[in-house]
Formats: C-alpha cells, structure tokens, sequence
C-alpha cells in the first residue's frame, strides 16, 4: 500500500503517514486533529466534510488522501488568520446562520468556494451551488442571507 | 456538586440556589416530607466568584434551540453584566442540578425564568455585600455592567465577592419584572458561542478524544430481533491493535484508529437467527388499527389518513466517549437528556449515581430524537471490558436504523358542518402517532376525541412537536373538507368556528399577510392554510404551491407563518426557529418516509432518504406576535405544525385531489 507522508494543509506541510486510500476526512480529524471538518453521512450527501482543495469546495468524507498530496488543503481553523475573521466567518455570524453549528463549517467553505468562481452569484445561482450542503436545523434562509451580505461586502471592497 | 462542595470546588464568593417546586409537581410527588433542611430539588445554581465571572449551572443543554443564549440574556436582565462575563454550564451531572431534560419547549417557560430570579436573588446580595463593606445605606447603590456603584466608589462583582462564603436559597415563585418593563430580553443577542461554530473551534461529541483512546464498532444484527448462532472473530483478533468484546449477543470491536475498528467489524464472521417480521410500511396501519388496545373507534364512516414513520436525522449522529476510572465513569455525549443516560448507565452497571457522570457538549441538533443514552452504554460498557477510553461514533446508517423514529400513525376522524359553517360534529381517533395536539383548539361542543394505544414494529420516540404534527395535519386537511362540504372559504370557515382569541389573532396575521383574500387563481396553483396551538404557542400558516400538471411534483413557493408564544425574550431567534421549523417541516409534509420490511430500514441513508434541501426552500415570511402580556412559551416545536396541513390544503385547491397520508408526495 501506498503511504503519505505529508500533506499541505492549512499554509504549512504537515507530516503524517497513512495508507493513501485513507480518507482525507479521517486523516484530518483523526491524525491532525482538524475536526472542524465534520461527519454526517460519509457518502457526499451533506457536505458537512467540505474543505478547500486548491481553493475549490471538496468532500473530504468521498476523497483518498492521496488525491490531494501536494494541493493546498484548507480547513475552517485556516480560513483565515488566528485571532481574524474570513468575510463570509463574519456574514454568517452577522446572520447569526447557525442553529446547532454542526453544518457550518462546511455551509462556510462551500460559500467561500462558490465566491470565488462567482463573486455575486443570484439567488437561484446560490440555491444550485449550495444545493449539496445540508442543514437539518433549516437555516437555508440565513445562509442566502450571509452569502448575499457577504458577496455585497468584497463588491464594496469593504473586509 | 454537592451542596456542602460548592466552595470547595468554587472558592469562595456568593451563591444562589433555586427551589424548584415544579419539577415535584411535575413527577407527581405530592406532599415533602415534614420540612426538610434543604430543598429536595434545585432548578439552578447561580455563582459568582473572585474572577468577576457569572457562572450558572443548569441541567437544560444546548442543541441549537439557542438555550445557552436566552439564557445567558436571563443572566444580563437582571444583573445588568456584558454576555463575556456570563457562563452557562449546562448538562454535566456532576456540576448541575437534576433535570428531567431538554423537550416539550420547557426552557424558556421553566428554567427561563429560574435564572433570572437566581440573578435578582444575587443582585440583591451583591448590594448587600457592598452596603455593609462600605458602610453606605443600600439606597445609595446602584448596579451596572458589572459593578457595584457608590456615589464615591465603585467595586467590581469579583472584589465585592472575595472572601465571601455566603449562599442563599431563595423560592422558585419569586415574582418578576414583567415583559413590558425587560431591558436586555426582548432584544436579539447573537448566539453567545458564535465565534467558535464559524471558526470550527467547538467540539462537539462526535471530536472529542482521551489520549489512550479507542475507536468502537458494534455489530449489529441483520434484522430487528435477529439473535447471534455463532461468531468466527479470528480474522478481526488478527488485526494489529484490535480487540474484540463478545457478551452474549453483544459485539464489538474496538481499535486506536477508526478506520481500523471499521475494518475489524467488517471481518467479523457472524451467523444470525432470523426473525420473521410482517409488518412493512405498506401493511402497519391496518397493524395500528388491528391491536389497538381498546378496540379502537366504534364509529362507521370515518375518514382514514396515514402517517409515516420519519427519522430525526440531527447532522451530528450519536456519539459517546466513556472513560473508567477508580469505578467511576465519565461519559461525554450529545443527549437531550443527560441525566436520564446516569440513570441508564447506573442501571446497566448496577453503581451508585455518584460514580457516573454525563457531560454534554453542545450537540449537533436532536429534534428530540436524543432523548436516550444508547451510545453512552455501548461505549462504556465497551470501555469497561477493555479498561480504557473508548470513542462509540455512530455511523449515519447506525443512526437510520437502531436510534428510535418518530411513531408512524393511523388516524380517523368524521365530522359535519351546516350551512352557515358551524361544526356540529367531530370525531377524531388517533392510533399509535401520539395524543399531543389531539384536542381542537375550534369551539365544538360534544367533540369526541381519542388517543389508541397500538404495537409499534418500529421502535418510536420522541420528535419536535411530537404528534402536534400529525393530528394538526389531519385535523386542518378535514377543516378545508368540511368548508368544502359547505362550500366556504378556508379562512372564513376557520373564523366561524374559533373561539379563541389568540388563535384568531394568529389566523388573521398569517392570512393578512400572505393577502389570503386577494389570491388569484391560476392553473397549477394552489393555496392552503392550517391553524393551531400546542405547548402555549399559537400558529397559523399559509402556502402557495405549484403543481407540475405530467408528474404531480409540488414545489412550495411561499409560506407565511404566524407565531404567538407569549412575550417574545429573543426575536432574532425565535425568527431563525420558526423559519428553521417550516424548513424541517417541509420534508416530512411532502417526502420524509421511513420505508422498512422484514426487520430492516431500507431508507437508512442520506442517498435513500431524502430531506429539505436550499432547492426546496420557498420565500418563508414570519410574523411574530409579540404579547408582552403573557407569560413566554416556548418556541422550538409548535411553529413546525402548520406547514403540512397548509402544503396538503393547497394541494387540494390547484388539483381538486385530497391527499390523505404524510408524506404527500409519497
């Protein structure tokens, strides 16, 4: 079996060594104790598992970790600096998007991913890019707002 | 923490204790015994100690209703500190006082007010203390963002609390400031923990690890009731670091990585005796009405709907971390109900209470499918064999199918109305899905109304809004049934027959709002309305539907919902879980269906079982009543009840076709 040995995650390579078929969801939160990332189905049906891989919303519970040797990983705690705030942590906060919170780290990657292949997506271009990401607490509404408050905000090149 | 413990543990400072005489009402206790030295309950804890930090202990826990920050805002009414200087410890049996749980919308109405008169009762002490430190008349003081004023000094609540050994235990009924007269209540303050969901700081259940610790696997049975002939372990006993626990029909395996754990159950080689079992969801309500225990209704002519059993599916599936240590076991774990796990895990251990302490971290949602301890037992009782922590992360097809599932139901009902709309008859049976929200809340004399008892092939529970859901559905479809029979506008026929007041406000809200009168009829389009109270809140709700004319498919396009809970403590909030309640409730109105046969869940995965997702989001508007003159009901369940009845009522005006069964669409 193939091992990995290191993965680039949040800004820094980080040593490891696991079989290359492991998931990259187990590898984050069992080796690297990254649990932002969360478990809620393990079949790409919720997205509560999204990282970024090369900046591009990814289902860390379908992907072997050796599919992303080398790319640039990046989970909720490297969304943005210690001690700052990524925009859209702040839109969801400012919506208060959340109900149990367990959705929102992935609800938060997958709204940075969507931004930035579309900076000021429609409604109906929200509802179709976030369509995989499940919030069982029924914050949809919240989260368009956060998204759209968000998109408004980098459109007035406000932080 | 016992009472005699609190400064040991605490050092020093004041502390209120509360008297809760409602929880011995609630359990039916009757009478205390002859004056006991202490009270026999305690609703809630309140400290504050040298570091200026407010710290309650309450047994309620959070699971996304926002509990931690209404509470926190109880907290900040009455002693006027920042939220930063207020600390919930919630749902650790070992530092809060009992409770019989977080269900039935109890917070706000029960524990709500608790807390605020344990911070009246400390605010008054903190004057006290410092009146007597400084020499100055009470009179003189004022309190205000964390500190005691004098008109020529001012102290913090941490230095006015140093050195102090004082606790005061203050009755339950102590009155309060009315809603009309609320400084900090009444206001939207953000979710206390904010800051830690977005950055993915918080741990839930499902993160925690113990160093040492160990992933577990059970394996379960093929079929419900299935019983184990034989299990060949040595494939999984082979793996490196695997261990194997075999009780009886017990097993389980248990390894340092999960992955390997997985890997382990996968190897074991197990024989099964099957069950036979003939009940399936096609076949169970003619089961329901078959062993009723009373019979079941006597009447002719009732008109039947079907009510599917439905899964929870909170985003965080059960999870348990136990650890034994000295005969004493600690477990973490997402549960609505932290001191009923102890009392299942005294009794499957057979120890004393004081050696088994639940913690509960803030829980990925429940819905009140988290009221039991199940992976709280496997995991101890795995953990105990194995003489070390150990992690029992279930699986989202584990959670599907062996946590419990809101009751399917059969229900009947017949009625009639005359000409001018009045309703002279009622007759409403429900079998097996529950009694909650049984009674209608319209004004009809002689109403026969009847909760069965029947065998459930499933095992059942609780779920938000409990049967509150399925008989306002039933109860609202037959509404527009009998207005049709006469020929009158929904609206108007709800009117007719509503005596109360508050129910009348709710309608007249919602039906405002969504302009119920203008609507303008077009093909394929459809509007509903339903109405109801339970658990002290009032709703109403109104949807606009379209129905694709080839394949029936519904799309809600809008919903206006009208909520009344009394005087509302946090807008914001209440808002996020009347929109969050219509979202959840779109899934079991319109597909939402446990289809199972032969012993087996065969909708047991997110793939198979589908729920409300953005796409099937409609434009949701809410409109809060806010009555400062009523007491605050909770609000967690009952704005889920309307949208069903609402989405089956419009279906019914843009088709012409009544759907008798939830899910809808099924």
């Amino acid at each position: 079996m193939a091992r990995v040995t290191e993965l680039l995650v949040n800004g820094g390579w980080r040593r490891i060594d696991v079989d290359s078929n492991r998931t990259l969801l187990s590898v984050l939160r069992d080796e690297l104790d990254l649990t932002g990332a969360k478990f809620g189905c393990g079949e790409g049906q919720c997205a509560a598992c999204t990282v970024l891989v090369d900046g591009v919303a990814t289902k860390s519970c379908l992907i072997e970790v050796g599919a992303v040797q080398g790319k640039r990983i990046v989970t909720i705690e490297g969304l943005a600096p210690e001690g700052k705030l990524h925009p859209v942590q702040q839109a969801f906060l400012d919506a208060d998007a959340m109900q149990c919170g367990y959705c929102v780290p992935g609800m938060i990657l997958g709204a940075v991913s969507l931004l930035g292949r579309n900076p000021n997506p429609t409604d109906a271009e929200i509802v179709a890019g976030m369509n995989g990401n499940i919030c069982r607490c029924g914050t949809y509404p919240r989260v368009m707002r956060a998204i759209r408050a968000a998109a408004a905000a980098r459109k007035e090149g406000r932080p | 923490m016992k009472r005699r413990d609190f400064f040991a543990i605490l050092g020093g400072g004041i502390v209120v204790l509360l008297d809760d005489e409602i929880y011995a009402q609630e359990t039916g206790g009757g009478p205390r015994d002859a004056a006991p030295a202490v009270p026999l309950e305690i609703g809630a804890w309140l400290h504050i100690g040298e570091t200026d930090v407010v710290t309650v202990y309450t047994g309620k826990v959070e699971v996304g209703q926002n509990a931690r920050t209404s509470l926190t805002q109880a907290v900040m009414e009455e002693l006027d500190v920042p939220p930063e200087s207020v600390k919930m410890v919630m749902g650790d049996t070992d530092l809060t006082p009992f409770d019989m749980g977080t269900f039935g919308s109890l917070t706000t109405p029960r524990m709500w007010p608790q807390i605020r008169r344990a911070a009246a009762a400390a605010r008054e002490m903190l004057l006290d203390l410092a009146a007597r430190k400084w020499s100055v008349d009470r009179t003189m003081l004022t309190i205000g963002d964390g500190r005691v004023y004098a008109p020529d000094r001012s102290s913090s609540f941490g230095e006015l609390a140093r050195g102090e050994k004082w606790t005061r235990t203050i009755p339950a009924n102590v009155p309060l400031a009315a809603a009309a007269d609320w400084k900090v209540a009444g206001d939207s303050l953000p979710k206390v923990n904010g800051l830690a969901i977005v950055t993915g700081a918080h741990k839930y259940s499902w993160d925690l690890r113990r160093p040492g610790m160990l992933h577990a696997k059970v394996l379960y049975p093929p079929q419900f009731g299935a019983t184990l002939v034989s299990l060949d372990a040595s494939a999984a006993e082979a793996m490196p670091g695997v261990n194997v626990v075999h009780e009886g029909n017990f097993v389980a395996v248990a390894a340092p990585e999960a992955e390997t754990a997985a890997k382990a159950v996968a190897a074991l080689k197990a024989q099964w005796k099957p069950v036979t079992a003939e009940i399936d969801y096609h076949n169970v309500f003619e089961y329901f009405k078959r062993t009723a225990q009373d019979g079941g209704a006597t009447a002719k002519n009732l008109t039947s709907y079907t009510i599917a059993y439905i899964a929870h599916v909170p985003l965080e599936p059960r999870a348990a971390l136990a650890e034994w240590e000295g005969g004493k076991v600690t477990v973490w774990t997402g549960s609505q109900r932290p001191f009923g796990v102890r009392s299942e895990l005294v009794q499957r251990f057979g120890i004393p209470e004081e050696r088994v302490r639940v913690i509960v971290p803030d829980t990925g949602s429940g819905y009140g499918g988290k009221h039991s301890g199940d992976a709280a037992l496997e995991a101890a009782r795995i953990a105990k064999v194995l003489g070390k922590p150990v992690k029992r992360n279930w699986t989202r097809e584990e959670e599907m199918t062996w946590a419990y599932f809101r009751p399917g139901g059969l229900i009947e009902v017949g009625g009639k109305a005359a000409k001018d709309g009045t309703i002279t008859a009622w007759e409403f049976h429900n079998y097996n899905s529950g009694a909650s929200g049984l009674q209608s809340p319209y004004h009809i004399p002689g109403k026969k109304e009847k909760f069965h008892y029947s065998e459930s092939p499933l095992r059942q529970g609780s779920y938000r809004g409990l049967a509150a859901t399925a008989n306002h559905f039933v109860r609202e479809s037959y509404m527009d049934e009998l207005a049709d029979s006469v020929k009158l506008d929904p609206l108007a026929f709800r009117l007719k027959n509503t005596t109360d007041p508050r129910l009348r406000d709710v309608i007249v809200a919602a039906s405002d709002k969504f302009g119920w009168k203008a609507r303008q009829k077009s093909a394929g389009r459809g509007f509903g309305m339903a109405a109801g109270f339970e658990k002290g809140g009032y709703v109403a709700t109104c949807a606009e539907v379209a129905v694709d004319p080839k394949t029936g498919a519904v799309k809600v396009l809008r919903a206006v919902v009208a909520f009344e809970c009394g005087a509302v403590v946090n807008p914001e909030h209440l808002r996020n879980q009347v929109e969050g309640a219509i979202v959840m409730g779109l899934g079991g109105a319109l597909f939402e269906e446990i289809q199972f046969g032969e012993g087996r869940i065969s909708t047991n995965r997110l793939s198979k079982y589908r729920v409300p997702r953005f796409a099937d989001l409609p434009a949701i508007e809410s409109i809060l009543l806010d009555r400062k003159d009523i007491v605050s009901a909770g609000a967690g369940e009952t704005p889920i009840m309307g949208i069903a009845p609402a989405i089956g009522n419009a279906i019914f005006d843009a088709t012409g076709t009544r759907i008798r069964r939830l899910p809808l669409m099924a």
